[in-house]
């Protein structure tokens, strides 16, 4: 649900980092905390367990700038992707504007990269909000595990599983060093200012 | 659930309800958020004015209520009626208004809880006209 301020003339936005546990998601912000300047992004917030593992979200909020002269404020959430957070993957969906599913390209978490995509398109659905019709991009993790010996999917097997039905543009990325963390952030950021302002700014002004 | 549009309009008489009704009641903050985690409004006291993260705040306290809801229907509850933690010399109170509203208020022991209740319960239908009426 964004928000939108015409006093301030500022659109707030929320994209969700969704996928199954381990995959990634928390590195992706890590990242992009990290990378922006400063003066960019606010305070990164994160709900963890002692281990590390996501329990409630993390968030980082981003300041991107202008388009149409309007401020455009990014917040970007994970969920924890453990499978029996479900419930709490579905109170941080609440509003979400825009997503980023992250998948593992390991061949033993085949499974749960797809199982996670039907958790997604289920707890968006409680929320009234239909997966295909959403903003949605696909972030192929872990690249560098693919020169490993550990057995991994090709990304045509990724896009085999995942993307026959959404059919939206796909990322392969390292978080851990970035490769594709900034590349992912432009187009999901890119479509959900579009679908606000279509739904809006296009059609209200 | 429907984008939230703020105009200046809105935010100056919200904020000005907030102000009258709690504020010069001696709340020291009072923040009106979004069950998305935005803040729609964010009124202080002057002097009293502390350094808060609203973000993060207005974050934590969506997913909170959001918890705490969900907590409620699992022991047969609607929801909690009274939503509120106390500090030292901190308050915080959380109070619903309509839907997809929350107000947040923060407050030191100057300040009776019945009254922050009783102002809050107050400004709730108002505020909920001026943003989903
Ligand atoms: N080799 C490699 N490891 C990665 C990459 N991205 C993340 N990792 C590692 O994978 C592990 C899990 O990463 P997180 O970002 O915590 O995963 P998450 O998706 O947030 O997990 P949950 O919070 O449990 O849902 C960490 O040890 C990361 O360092 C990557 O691109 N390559
Ligand atoms: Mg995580």
């Amino acid at each position: 649900m964004a928000l939108i301020d015409l006093s301030k003339k500022e659109v707030h936005c929320k994209v969700v980092f969704y996928g199954p546990g381990r995959c990634g998601k928390t590195t992706n912000l890590l990242y992009i905390h990290k990378a922006m300047d400063e003066k960019d992004r606010g305070k990164m917030l994160t709900i963890d367990t002692k281990g590390d593992r996501t329990l409630f979200f993390d968030l980082l909020p981003l300041n991107l700038g202008k388009i149409s002269g309007f401020d455009i404020r990014i917040q970007l959430y994970t969920v924890p992707g453990q499978v029996m957070y479900e419930a709490t993957r579905r109170l941080v969906l609440k509003g979400v504007d825009g997503l980023v599913y992250v998948a593992d390209p390991l061949k033993v978490r085949q499974e749960r990269n797809i199982e996670g995509l039907e958790d997604l398109r289920r707890n968006l659905e409680k929320h009234n909000l239909d997966m295909l019709k959403m903003p949605v991009v696909l972030q192929y993790n872990k690249r560098d595990l693919c020169d490993t010996p550990v057995p991994t999917l090709t990304v045509a097997e990724l896009e085999h599983d995942l993307n026959q039905e959404l059919k939206t543009s796909y990322y392969e990325a390292v978080a851990t060093t970035g490769i594709g963390v900034f590349e992912t952030l432009t187009e999901i950021t890119k479509k959900t200012v579009r679908y606000v302002a279509e739904k809006h700014l296009l059609t209200r002004v | 659930m429907a984008d939230f549009v703020i105009t200046a309009q809105s935010q100056e008489k919200a904020g000005n309800l907030i102000v009258n009704a709690l504020i010069k009641a001696g709340v020291k903050t009072a923040l009106l958020i979004d069950s998305a985690g935005n803040v729609l409004a964010n009124c202080g006291h002057e002097q009293q004015q502390i350094d808060i993260d609203a973000i993060s705040l207005a974050a934590l306290a969506a997913a909170s209520l959001a918890a705490t809801s969900q907590i409620a229907k699992l022991i047969g509850e609607d929801d909690f009626s009274l939503l509120f933690h106390k500090g030292k010399s901190g308050n915080i109170h959380f109070g619903r208004v309509g839907d997809e509203l929350i107000l947040i208020t923060i407050f030191g022991d100057d300040v009776s809880l019945g009254l922050i209740r009783c102002r809050v319960a107050e400004l709730a239908d108002s505020l909920h006209n001026i943003f989903e009426g």
